[in-house]
């Protein structure tokens, strides 16, 4: 007969989730494919950069683009305009992607011939924290209106990202914003996080961050 | 919130479990909550059922819940103190420099299952 048993098993929920984001690391690697993961509240300013850093890029790396932040019906068709390969990831009302859609976004992109893929993110900065997709590095945008308090409000994000754009640097003289707490409030987080400070509407800054970018594509490619 | 993305992973794990252990029905899943893990133990029951009646090892299957307090620990004076309590200033010297020690977690105890 059948008994009911009590099983220990004291597993992180995640820890399959985690399992599979390093198999597709490994492949990426494999592939010498660079995967940025791009988070933001709504509205910060991905779709912009996006655009502008495809722009800057395009013509020394080949882009591909997985949209999952679609407000609107304009932030795909901006992409596809752009002449990058690109898919869009249907998150089926989810908040988040975790490594399985991502690996379906990968697939349906089709990475063999990509230098650099570059996955925009469901508009939260709570749930895609907790989330690792597979990204060789994650970047993060906080925009000027949402103020300078951010990193200690959501500090998990700030921990997992590598990189800090802070976009909308062209309407500083309208905000209360100060950029000197926020680097110390965002170090105080994460010490390692690289910040640029950019404008998507102008261009400003843009140039630095997008050599950086190509240069982790290139190391990635070549270490 | 990303219960439902949760919940498909604790559903995930459990599933490799049954088959690894070759058990046939599962009774009981035991989640360790953190306190300040963002996890809302009712949305998370919200979406169990709902999930668990389309897999085969955890049709009703019922969810419990055990929760992990949150302790932050002060890098300037090595105290530990409660986190819901006191957030990210150290209660006894003020500084900033804090970092939580546990209360982040969402982990898989236990099952019963037969
Ligand atoms: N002033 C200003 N507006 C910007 C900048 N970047 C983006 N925006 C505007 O902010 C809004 C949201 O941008 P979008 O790229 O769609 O954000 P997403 O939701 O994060 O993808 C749009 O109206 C953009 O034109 C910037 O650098 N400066
Ligand atoms: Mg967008
Ligand atoms: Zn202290």
């Amino acid at each position: 007969m059948d008994s009911v048993q009590i099983i220990e098993i004291k597993e992180n929920v995640l820890a399959d989730n985690g399992l599979e984001a390093q198999r597709i690391r490994r492949q990426l690697k494999e592939e010498k494919t660079f995967l940025l993961n791009l988070m933001s509240s709504p509205g910060s300013g991905k779709t912009t950069t996006l655009l502008r850093t495809i722009e800057h890029l395009k013509n020394d790396l080949r882009i591909g683009v997985m949209e999952a932040d679609i407000d609107s019906a304009v932030d795909a068709e901006a992409i596809a305009a752009t002449s990058v390969k690109s898919v869009q990831l249907h998150t089926g009302g989810m908040c988040h992607l975790d490594a399985g859609m991502t690996e379906q976004g990968l697939q349906a992109l089709g990475t063999e011939d990509l230098d650099l893929a570059i996955l925009e993110n469901v508009g939260n900065l709570v749930c895609p924290a907790e989330f690792d997709t597979g990204a060789v590095q994650n970047a993060m945008i906080l925009s000027v209106p949402e103020g300078h308090d951010k990193p200690l409000k959501y500090p998990l994000i700030f921990t997992v990202c590598d990189v800090l754009l802070i976009n909308k640097i062209d309407v500083l003289p309208y905000f209360d914003f100060d950029m000197k707490k926020v680097v110390e409030y965002a170090h105080m987080r994460n010490p390692r996080l690289k910040i640029f400070p950019i404008s998507a509407k102008t261009g400003e800054g843009l140039g630095a961050w997008c050599h950086w970018l190509w240069e982790q594509v290139d190391t990635w490619q070549t270490s | 919130m990303h219960e439902l993305g949760l919940v498909s992973h604790v559903i995930k794990t459990v599933e490799r479990i049954c088959r690894e252990q070759s058990l046939r029905q599962v009774c009981s899943v035991t989640l360790e909550i953190g306190e300040v893990s963002g996890v809302i133990p009712d949305y998370l029951t919200d979406c169990w059922y709902w999930s668990c009646k389309k897999t085969v090892y955890l049709r009703g299957a019922a969810l419990r819940f055990e929760t992990i307090p949150a302790v932050t620990l002060c890098e300037n004076c090595g105290c530990q103190y409660p986190t819901v309590t006191y957030a990210k200033i150290c209660p006894s010297c003020h500084s900033v420099r804090t970092h939580l020690l546990r209360g982040n977690e969402l982990i898989i105890k236990e099952i019963e299952a037969e």
